[in-house]
């Protein structure tokens, strides 16, 4: 049976009718019209539909919707403001970080995630990243990306 | 996903004893903490569960990692991962603990996967079970009847099967105060790849003057301690003797992710690496 | 939160000025990729993005048997079977999949000949009932035994290739060495599954889909429903990831999903999961050969016997085609007097093998490469200074009886490489069996389709203008993360003359462009992109300095077509197969360092060098793209991806257990070119995109034996082999 389940995304309300044991990630995708996050396996492995939870990276395909009751949910969609990108989408954008880009919204998050908590990776970017594959780039201009990042942000550009 | 989720019933309870009645009224629940490893079959249909219960309303009495007075540890029933892992008392005290949950799943899988849930998932190629049997981790099992502590050595009764009654929840991992140097302890996952792998073989290993823990994943139906080995070891056996005994305390098997040869080898090399650590740690 | 064109110009703007240039303006530079603010923002859209309100959701069901008949097909009656649209054998016009040949049906007709083969197809708007009634449908079968072995099945495809006394060398030889090479199949891991969403109208079937080559949907799409040209649009969405295994499968899939529509009346999406993807879809042609050389004492090669086997699968697919580039590759970038070379592709009751990056060359040149590196060995010579004595050069005939017309300078190439990777020191210090290894392998790559193949196509390319003063790029080509949208562009611009801002890609859709071949055989940049850059001028010349705005306004659009011109003296004799197999080659020198884990046998790519000849480098970051990722793609298939094969089947179809190398597992890859332009390629462009994957394999295995004083001759080479 449906459930009415709410949560907030990219700082917006959302309500979703969804089955309580539904993955977010479709949640998200067909109910709160944000196709941004990607499926890529459905299990945990490719790292596609990763989003913030919480301020927690998680894979959305494994968080049953009824357990983002009440959650803070951040996408890809969320991260550009009206007129600048996301210091890490831009710096994928130079870098040729993404590729076919079927993995760059959910490598973007990690990323994110990566540059507001960099503790929680103590090996850095390639431990911060080893949730999400890709594989178009081999990872290389994905690294320079997030050293990119990391200089456009002290630079003073746009991210949180 | 291939299973079609409006088949299923939840229920989420608010409260504790909401939850351990559901436990005892309701036939065939499966609890879940994160839903890491439930969700994965449930994308795969290879669970025919129907009923689940999901715990997430019980973060606040169940979500802690909390350093006791008398020195023991507690790990509540749904402390994550990365709790577990960047706690500084566990990074103190605990460092195989620290170094298992560093290597379970990726960071998205550390956010939402909980020791308990590894353990009660029954799992031998559990990457943090070996490190909770070294540390002679007790786990309190709770019901509407009552709570009883259980040595986790003594969890396990076969593949994927335990000593739990289907009224029962796990509430908490205990961990009593350490014994061993950091220099004593050893861990070795061995996986398919650098991260994100499901192990071929799992070790945690350490020495103190209370004597010698060995504990294996994915060399036998359940991850095991290797009891036998240890007192040998303990009684002054060499690395060869160790290995003699070791061989007939396992049972690795062939499967889609390596054979039952290799993880054999492995064994015997980690079990000399870690000695040999030791040796050098004297 | 829609963003704006004008957004995307704010954005674009200072960073497209990173780029100015000396003699071209555009050509040569890292032009930021057009599509990417789409990509990065979440906002393109992939097949599975697509809206579709009302829409059945298709489900296929698959053989559970590698070979026998069907008997019986029975539906339980939990499930409201008269809700579903269901699709069988019978409800194919005509049940036949057009690739080279038309020997795959669409749906079984009562046989089946391997596991995982379509049966029938049902569909319902609710996807949770799909996934309850497709395991509510079964099958009976009258099994029979399968054949899953190389060789030991009927021969789907045969050449030989004789020349010169190759008998007469190997009886005159001061040394003669043989071996033999096996590699494993290898599954494509597109991040994005496949998918596809067919409707009707009118007796006009849509599909939009995920895919490489949209002529190759439509084609098999007519020829199975039996409709014209014109009635039928295939359109390609944002494509995540094809690699080859979205060149011939997405055929397969845009007819299921076009009869599930037909039958219904209704918008039918086809998506996979990715358990069904990885179990169903193509991968690499497994191989084995066998070499045996002849050379001197010193070294100098006189001759070589090169039987090369590969598994096609159960039906021909492209299998041909794969098999005549393994064969063209085989001889490696060497001088041979005298050669012969027996290739066979055999049937199996595997599912259908399929195009992979590298397209049978990764096989074969990992065979002579991998016989290189022994045979070094085996003559106590560094095996850098063995291949330095046998490179190929201009003048030179190769046993396919191609003369060499451009320079190869593998010389070159091997001497940078050697240098970036400090071989030299390395090999001289790390003791063999001593856990850490460093070896090389040399190689080329024929741009564009295999011998007559650019013939046959006769690719055609358009470029108009448009109302806002620029030109929009129309090609069949599509952009699936190598950068086309980007790089068409970019040699439109140049040949133009107008600014990169002011040229588009349209998006391919059949209804709107020429048939420029498919996105496949590292065509796209030099071959097609140098039909872009002859249309680009032909539209110059017509505009003959006009503004394009005022042209416009006062013509209309001004629309200019080229087609596909054969390289002058370039012949390719098909029933001799002898001739120019490629107007060009890319040549590449690889040198890889590993590190083996004592413990464990766990190996470790710590670096791998490239020094790379494609020609003019059109844009610099996407081409680094392209190698560093193929290298990836080859670390993986040399050490991790093992495709556990049960009666074909792929038994580990899950992401959990078929392994791709992850952040933590990433080499260090250093990427040097040095160009030496192709005058018939984009502004002397060569093939870039399939390369990066034939080295990495022979390199790593041979750094692997050294580092474990081993002779393994076979990939992937697995921890669970190199134990001791």
């Amino acid at each position: 049976m449906k459930q009415t389940i709410s949560f907030t995304l990219n700082g917006n309300s959302v309500t979703v009718e969804s089955h309580p044991m539904q993955p977010l990630l479709y949640a998200l995708r067909e109910d709160a019209d944000a196709p941004g996050t990607k499926y890529g396996c459905g299990e945990g492995e490719c790292g596609a539909c990763t989003v913030i939870l919480n301020d927690e990276l998680v894979m959305s395909c494994l968080v049953p919707v009824v357990q983002a009751e009440g959650a803070r949910v951040e996408t890809i969609e969320g991260l550009a403001n009206a007129d600048e990108l996301h210091a890490v989408q831009q710096a994928f954008l130079e870098s040729g970080g993404a590729q076919c880009g079927i993995c760059t919204p959910g490598m973007i998050m990690a990323g994110v995630h990566h540059l507001r908590h960099p503790e929680r990776a103590p090996g850095g970017v390639p431990e911060a990243l080893e949730g999400n594959l890709c594989r178009c780039t081999g990872y290389t201009r994905i690294f320079t990306a997030m050293k990119r990042a990391k200089e456009i942000l002290s630079a003073g550009g746009t991210g949180s | 996903m291939k299973t079609n989720v409006a088949e299923l019933q939840v229920c989420s309870p608010r409260s504790i004893d909401e939850a351990l009645q559901q436990r005892r009224d309701i036939p065939g629940l499966t609890p879940i903490a994160g839903g890491t490893e439930v969700l994965v079959w449930l994308n795969d249909a290879k669970f025919a569960g129907k009923t689940y219960q999901s715990l997430h309303g019980l973060a606040k009495d169940w979500r802690y990692v909390r350093a006791n007075k008398d020195g023991t540890l507690g790990i509540g029933a749904l402390a994550t991962y990365s709790d577990v892992r960047f706690h500084p008392v566990v990074k103190e005290r605990y460092p195989l603990l620290v170094e298992s949950a560093r290597v379970t799943g990726a960071l998205q899988i550390q956010n939402r996967g909980t020791p308990v849930g590894n353990i009660a998932n029954g799992s031998p190629a559990a990457d943090t079970v070996p490190s909770l049997l070294v540390y002679d981790a007790k786990l309190k099992l709770k019901s509407l009847r009552g709570e009883r502590l259980v040595d986790l050595k003594d969890f396990f009764t076969g593949y994927r099967r335990n000593v739990m009654t289907s009224d029962e929840l796990i509430t908490e991992i205990v961990l009593p105060p350490p014994l061993f140097m950091p220099a004593q302890q050893h861990y070795r996952k061995v996986g398919t790849r650098e991260a994100q792998a499901i192990s071929k073989v799992v070790f945690a290993g350490a020495r103190s003057a209370a004597g010698v823990r060995l504990a294996w994943g994915s060399l036998a139906p359940t991850t095991i301690r290797a009891l036998k080995t240890e007192a040998a070891l303990q009684n002054g056996a060499d690395a060869n003797a160790a290995w003699e005994i070791l061989q007939r305390e396992i049972a690795p098997i062939d499967d889609i992710r390596s054979t039952a040869e290799y993880r054999r080898k492995v064994a015997r090399n980690i079990l000399f690496e870690f000695l040999n650590k030791l040796a050098n740690t004297l | 939160m829609p963003m704006s064109g004008e957004f995307k110009e704010k954005i674009l703007a200072p960073l497209m000025s990173i780029s100015t240039g000396k003699d071209l303006k555009f050509v040569g530079k890292s032009i930021l990729r057009k599509e990417g603010i789409d990509k990065v923002t979440g906002r393109a859209r992939y097949v599975d993005d697509v809206k579709t309100p009302g829409a059945l959701y298709g489900k296929t069901l698959r053989s559970s048997i590698a070979c026998g008949r069907i008997k019986k097909i029975s539906f339980a009656p939990n499930i409201p079977w008269d809700q579903f649209t269901i699709v069988d054998a019978r409800d194919v016009p005509y049940n036949r999949v057009l690739q080279i040949e038309s020997d795959q049906p669409v749906l079984c007709d009562g046989v089946v000949l391997h596991r995982e083969e379509p049966i029938l197809l049902i569909a319902h708007e609710d996807p949770g009932l799909v996934e309850t009634a497709i395991r509510s449908i079964t099958v009976e079968y009258e099994r029979e035994p399968g054949i899953f072995n190389i060789g030991e099945g009927r021969i789907l495809k045969q050449y030989d290739i004789e020349e010169g006394d190759w008998k007469k060398e190997f009886a005159a030889a001061e040394v003669v060495f043989e071996g033999e090479y096996k590699t494993g199949a290898q599954e494509h891991v597109y991040i994005e599954t496949n998918g596809f969403i067919a409707c009707w109208e009118d007796e006009c079937l849509t599909v939009h889909g995920s895919m490489q080559c949209p002529y190759y949907v439509h084609k098999a799409l007519k020829y199975a429903f039996k409709l014209q040209d014109d009635q039928i649009n295939v359109v390609q969405m944002t494509t995540g990831g094809g690699f080859g295994g979205k060149e011939d499968f997405p055929s397969v899939l845009a007819i299921h999903a076009a009869l599930l529509a037909k039958k219904s009346g209704r918008t039918v999406r086809l998506i996979y999961d990715r358990a069904e993807d990885m179990a169903s879809s193509t991968k690499r042609h497994p191989s084995i050969s066998k070499v045996r050389t002849a050379c001197t004492k010193d070294g100098i090669l006189r001759a070589i016997d090169f039987s090369f086997h590969i598994d096609g699968g159960a039906y021909i697919t492209l299998s041909p085609v794969v098999l005549s580039r393994g064969i063209v590759h085989a001889f490696g970038p060497y001088k041979w007097p005298a050669a012969k070379l027996h290739a066979q592709c055999f049937f199996t009751n595997s599912p259908p093998y399929g195009a992979f990056r590298g397209f049978g060359a990764p096989q074969s040149l990992f065979a002579i490469e991998a016989h290189m590196t022994a045979l070094a060995n085996h003559l106590g010579m560094d095996p850098a200074e063995l291949r330095r004595r046998n490179f190929i050069h201009r003048g030179d005939t190769m046993p396919t009886g191609q003369v060499v017309d451009e320079d190869p300078n593998m010389e070159a190439l091997l001497d940078r490489a050697l240098e970036l990777s400090d071989y030299k020191t390395k090999r001289a210090r790390w003791k063999r069996g001593g856990g850490k290894g460093i070896s090389l392998s040399t190689f080329m790559h024929g741009t564009g389709f295999t011998g007559s193949g650019e013939v046959y196509l006769a690719s055609r390319v358009g470029i108009a203008t448009t109302k806002d003063g620029g030109a929009e790029v129309r090609v069949s080509s599509t952009e699936i993360g190598q950068g086309t949208e980007t790089v068409f562009p970019q040699i439109a611009a140049e040949a133009l003359g107008i600014d990169i801002s002011k040229v588009s890609f349209r998006r391919p859709e059949t209804k709107v462009v020429p048939n420029s071949g498919p996105t496949v055989a590292s065509r796209t940049c030099s071959v097609v992109g140098k039909l872009v850059e002859r249309a680009a001028g032909k539209l110059k010349q017509r505009l003959a300095g006009a503004d394009i705005r005022q042209h416009y306004a006062q013509h209309g659009e001004a629309y200019e077509e080229v087609e596909y011109v054969p390289r002058p003296g370039l012949v390719w004799d098909d029933d001799k197969y002898k001739g120019s197999a490629y107007g060009a080659y890319s040549w590449c020198v690889n040198v890889a360092e590993v590190t083996v884990d004592p413990v464990t046998a766990m190996p470790r790519v710590d670096t791998l060098t490239a020094t790379v000849d494609v020609g003019t480098i059109i844009n610099p970051v996407l081409a680094h793209g392209q190698m560093e990722g193929g290298i990836a793609q080859g670390i993986g298939w040399a050490t991790c991806e093992n495709v556990v094969l049960k009666e074909g089947l792929m038994e580990n179809h899950h992401l959990t257990n078929y392994v791709i190398p992850t952040s933590a597992d990433a080499a260090r890859i250093v990427v040097e070119f040095m160009p030496s332009p192709y005058s018939e390629g984009a502004f002397g462009s060569k093939g870039v995109g399939e390369l990066p994957m034939d080295g990495p394999g022979p390199a790593i295995v041979s750094a692997l034996n050294d580092a474990m004083e081993a002779k393994f001759t076979h990939l992937p080479l697995l921890p669970e082999e190199m134990l001791k």
